[in-house]
């Protein structure tokens, strides 16, 4: 404290805030050109939608001329839509819970359990995290055909969590590893079994690296197309990604409907954020640490 | 990190080492993961290498060994070297421009100006967008029939005046830095998110004291915030090169690797080689090859976290 009042303090004279106020012009000129260029082309979407095409195409910053509802009316009409918004809860929901029950079980036994050659096995897990999705496209393809997990949800969201588990365990893990080792002793002389123990004094304890986890597995399965393109042919099952890329191939170059398909898809994702972006944050955080 | 030192309590401090409920408990509790883990994960690395030995439709059964054939085609050929080449100038644009920007902001918005959450928080804001919704905004506004290009080109005009006005998803010079250009839109802020978590770490005495003995605010960036930043911005390299290599449905959405393959990725080379054109054998090779790129990359950072650590 005593340091920064020194550092400020030299030249009399000057009212402190002006001087601040001042130095912080150019940054605050930084940040908000920065800001606007992240938030226009979502602003022009949004507007967009509530213009006819060649007003959104000759007019993109003004407000509509007609406030014109049609556009977005169309997209909520859509029985497909709901359907593929139904497709892209239930596998980001179905990815995440599979991924943290079984991650978090074995991050558990990695954490608090000793056994011959455990280093061994975890090192053996954590090889995952070097395997990404993409790469193993083409044979995962071929094993889903195989047995049977192709065109459907639940396959996608088994490979989902599959390449999702190793990041997983890493981090849970680690924030296992950090707990008190008391817990477990009083734990067992209450009579709690092995189970008992993780689900109901690890888990709880465990609840902010379970949701930062949970939040950014929502959000990376809520985005994926790689996948759910390549496994998904049966178009009842298309989730929002796929669901935007036949929308705008049946209305090409009506740009008005695709930016209210688009901005309308947006929703729950801005949503979300708004509600858990601090999970977000805390998730990739804690994945790149440890990554 | 925090957790150095194993604990050895509780349940592993017993001395119940063969008891055979506990032997159940833990294979009961890997089971889930392990299952997961070997058959989507590590066969199918094994399946790649051996499908990308075959000449193969898909279909029929695995009958036409080629041996090395198709990495000869993908090497010789230049398809594919030259897909690796565009994914190399966005790694290299990624790391010169991308990565240097979201330090810039993180310095900017992570410790103290005022109203600095709201910043982050819209900088970060694209990162929830999906690629698909990012590209079919890009693509409009980069359209040549939509007038926000114009403001675009006039303003890159003023700044560099050498600069011609042109259209840039459809011209095979410029599609690449136009696809880079929206992926930092995309990404800036989880690499800027990244570096103010490591920007948190540095105890604010050292900044103060260097700038008591005189150290300007560049000389603090290069001889402090920069060197116990090195463990993040090694982090960030390596999240920026493999999201690089692994890059698909943005450019797929956008381009689909055109025009005339100015924009072809490894990704979108091996999804076209394998699911429109049917030749899942080459589409191995090319998810082999890639697989050993993304190991090597892989290799060096895990070589430099564990120096660091």
């Amino acid at each position: 404290m005593s340091s920064r009042a020194n550092g400020v303090s030299r030249p009399p004279g000057w009212p402190r805030i002006a001087r601040r106020a001042a130095g912080l012009l150019p940054q605050y000129l930084v940040a908000v050109v920065v800001s606007v260029i992240v938030v226009v082309p979502i602003l022009i979407a949004v507007l967009g939608g509530f213009k006819t095409t060649g007003e959104l195409m000759s007019q993109p910053f003004r407000l509509p001329a007609e406030w014109l509802t049609e556009n977005y009316m169309a997209v909520l009409r859509l029985p497909t839509f709901w359907q593929q918004l139904g497709n892209s809860l239930f596998v980001a929901l179905g990815t995440v819970a599979l991924t943290m029950g079984a991650s978090s079980l074995a991050a558990f036994v990695f954490a608090r359990m000793e056994f011959k050659r455990r280093d061994l096995v975890y090192n053996f897990f954590t090889i995952g995290l070097m395997f990404p999705l993409v790469v193993a496209i083409l044979p995962l393809y071929l094993i889903m055909r195989e047995i049977g997990l192709n065109n459907s949800l639940l396959g996608v969201i088994i490979v989902q969590a599959a390449y999702a588990v190793p990041q997983s365990i890493v981090i849970l893990r680690s924030f296992f590893r950090a707990l008190p080792g008391d817990l477990e002793d009083a734990a067992k002389i209450d009579g709690c079994s092995e189970f008992g123990f993780f689900w109901r004094v690890l888990i709880p304890l465990s609840a902010p690296a379970i949701a930062a986890n949970s939040a950014l597995g929502l959000v990376v399965s809520w985005n994926a197309l790689f996948l759910p393109l390549v496994v998904l042919d049966d178009q009842s099952l298309w989730t929002l990604p796929l669901g935007t890329m036949q929308f705008q191939g049946e209305h090409f170059v009506e740009w008005a409907r695709t930016m209210s398909f688009i901005v309308i898809a947006l929703i729950p994702a801005v949503l979300f954020y708004f509600l858990a972006g601090r999970y977000i944050v805390s998730g990739l955080t804690r994945g790149a640490v440890k990554g | 990190m925090q957790n150095i030192s194993v604990r050895e309590t509780g349940l592993s401090r017993q001395s119940r080492r063969r008891n055979p409920r506990r032997t159940l408990v833990i294979v009961a509790f890997l089971l889930p993961s392990l299952i997961l883990f070997l058959l989507f994960v590590i066969v199918p690395m094994f399946r790649a290498f051996f499908t990308s030995l075959f000449k193969w439709n898909g279909l029929g059964p695995l009958e036409e060994f080629i041996g090395l054939g198709n990495y000869q085609r993908l090497l010789s050929a230049s398809p594919f070297v030259e897909a690796l080449s565009h994914n190399l100038v966005i790694v290299g644009l990624s790391l010169g421009v991308q990565l240097p920007l979201s330090l810039g902001m993180a310095l900017l918005v992570g410790r103290k100006l005022p109203g600095r959450a709201a910043f982050r928080a819209i900088f970060f804001l694209p990162y929830v967008v999906s690629e698909v919704i990012t590209a079919y905004l890009w693509r409009l506004m980069l359209n040549p029939r939509f007038s926000m290009i114009q403001v675009i080109n006039d303003l890159l005009a003023t700044i560099w005046p050498s600069f011609e006005p042109g259209t840039w998803l459809g011209d095979p010079s410029r599609v690449l830095t136009a696809i880079f250009a929206v992926l930092t839109w995309q990404y800036f802020g989880l690499h800027m998110v990244l570096y103010i978590a490591g920007l948190q770490q540095i105890p604010e005495e050292i900044e103060e004291a260097a700038r008591m003995d005189g150290a300007n605010s560049l000389q603090n960036l290069r001889h402090i915030v920069i060197p116990m930043l090195s463990g993040t911005i090694v982090t960030s390299v390596y999240l920026s090169v493999l999201g690089s290599l692994q890059q698909f449905a943005l450019v797929w959405v956008m381009t689909e690797g055109g025009p005339v393959g100015a924009s072809e990725l490894v990704a979108t080379h091996m999804y076209r080689g394998a699911f429109v054109s049917f030749q899942l054998g080459y589409g191995s090779a090319v998810a082999v090859l890639l697989f050993i790129i993304c190991l090597f990359f892989s290799v060096i950072y895990q070589r430099l976290t564990s120096r660091t650590e």
